[in-house]
């Protein structure tokens, strides 16, 4: 069957099958970003946003998305790059194949809320694992990410 | 660097599904899409059949309902199923003729009324979770219950309908909502109570919205997990009205169920005592099993302190705060 959607604000027309998969339609179209993960729904590997709200590529039918609007981290190149420059400082990239969805849910947070405390970041990416840190270094990088943004807002002013 | 002047065909293997396709992955002569050919329509059929026998889910056509009666018509053919968050029909097994999908109909909202709160089968958890009226209604026990399933991606795609069609066993919402005065709307069926609901076998009607009507009461929920974001052990829900508690125990591992009436054990009010004898009860009048995440003797255990700790936090602020180790919700 025929869909349109757009992703990362570009149209693209394709024909799949009723069972292919966001993840699998996305990569297909060179988002090597969505990462396939455990495939059960609870790694957060494959984390995109659709129109707007972050979901699991693993568990979303290609045909759901037609006519909606796809974001993967390539279409958010500049917000994660900042942040994604604090987690390498902070040592929380290990193999770094948890990052693209531990990026992405983090931007969903501070889109959602821009000042979450410690309680809030925990809770908010629980669903996002990684199998070879602590989450530790994720928190102080987050922490950093945010001490720094502030310090910057307080200069302009 | 890519190989030259050779036909190549997209790996077989990825057809199987990435289960498979995974332990095939590294292909020492990357091929770029562009020399790729598409597998065979023969070829595919061959591979769905091989999939079918294999028994992974493979879905053959897709229909977006344009009205519930369609939608329920499709629904009555054995091999065709509605879809909610996809989330646990993902990880099942089989051949779907059609999938129908409920999207376009406007079954995603949540409205609140003077006396009831009215929520489409298509509203997320997410949805659920962050809408104030009903976290003022339920004093927060409406979050507590969800902020534990999984993360924030899996809450944007679940729905409402899913969680209560199926009627798990495991369901932090069907423990939640059993706490409550709420109701299901069937296509076919009609209003049933949600406890009525839980009680029937599985059908082919479909799940229109779920009615919570409003009442003055108190509601706590809590469970308990062996690590985050994993299924729930134990689930248990106690809401107060009238000076009456209702109490329901979910994941034992079966369905949740709503216990029987015992509140007069509480009549002379709430404290450690009468909080105490009240779990005792309900410890007694709750079945329980065994699975991988606990035995049935663990569960009644969990169940009377979990009972305890409910009662005693519906009991006031510094009894809460007692009961919950220190942390209010």
């Amino acid at each position: 069957m025929k869909i349109i959607l757009w992703i990362n604000g570009r149209k693209v027309e394709d024909t799949v099958d009723a069972d292919t998969l966001l993840l699998d339609f996305l990569r297909n179209h060179g988002c090597a970003s969505v990462k396939r993960g455990c495939e059960t729904a609870h790694c957060g590997l494959c984390t995109v946003f659709l129109d707007g709200a972050p979901v699991l590529s693993c568990s979303v039918l290609a045909v759901r998305a037609d006519g909606r609007q796809v974001t993967t981290l390539e279409g958010l190149q500049e917000e994660a790059a900042e942040f994604g420059a604090f987690l390498a400082d902070q040592g929380a990239e290990q193999c770094g194949f948890c990052n693209p969805g531990l990026i992405m849910n983090t931007i969903a947070l501070l889109r959602e809320n821009p000042r979450p405390s410690d309680e809030e970041i925990k809770e908010y990416l629980a669903g996002n694992l990684c199998r070879c840190s602590g989450y530790e270094g994720q928190l102080r990088s987050i922490r950093a990410f945010l001490a720094c943004r502030d310090q910057k807002e307080e200069g302009v002013q | 660097m890519y190989k030259q002047n050779k036909i190549r065909y997209t790996p077989l293997w990825t057809a199987f599904g990435p289960s498979i396709s995974r332990f095939f992955s590294a292909d020492p002569e990357p091929v770029s899409p562009a020399e790729q050919k598409p597998i065979p329509l023969r070829l595919r059929r061959g591979i769905r059949m091989i999939r079918e026998v294999f028994k992974l889910l493979t879905i053959k056509d897709y229909c977006k309902a344009e009205s519930l009666a369609q939608a329920y018509e499709l629904n009555q053919k054995r091999s065709n199923r509605v879809m909610g968050g996809m989330l646990w029909l993902r990880t099942s097994r089989g051949a779907v003729s059609t999938i129908i999908d409920l999207s376009g109909l406007d079954l995603n909202r949540i409205r609140e009324g003077s006396g009831e709160f009215s929520i489409g089968c298509m509203t997320t958890l997410r949805e659920l979770e962050i809408h104030p009226g009903l976290h003022a209604y339920t004093e927060g026990a409406l979050r507590e219950s969800l902020k534990h399933i999984v993360g924030v991606q899996f809450r944007n795609l679940a729905t409402v309908g899913g969680s209560l069609f199926g009627r798990y066993g495991f369901s932090d919402v069907l423990t939640l909502f059993l706490a409550l005065d709420s109701y299901v709307e069937l296509y076919r069926g009609g209003v049933v109570p949600l406890e009525e609901f839980s009680r029937m076998k599985a059908d082919n009607d479909i799940l229109v919205r779920l009615i919570v009507k409003k009442h003055p009461c108190h509601t706590v929920y809590l469970s308990h997990r062996n690590t985050k974001t994993d299924f729930p052990t134990l689930t248990c829900a106690v809401s107060e009205q009238e000076g009456r508690c209702r109490t329901v125990i979910g994941a034992r591992p079966g369905r949740a169920i709503v216990l029987p009436e015992s509140s007069a054990v509480l009549a002379d009010g709430i404290n450690e005592e009468s909080a105490r004898a009240y779990a005792e009860k309900i410890r007694h009048l709750t079945p329980t099993g065994s699975n991988m995440r606990g035995s049935a003797a663990y569960r009644s255990h969990l169940t009377e302190v979990l009972t305890r700790r409910a009662v005693l936090a519906l009991g006031g602020n510094t009894l809460k705060e007692k009961a919950l180790g220190g942390k209010t919700r």
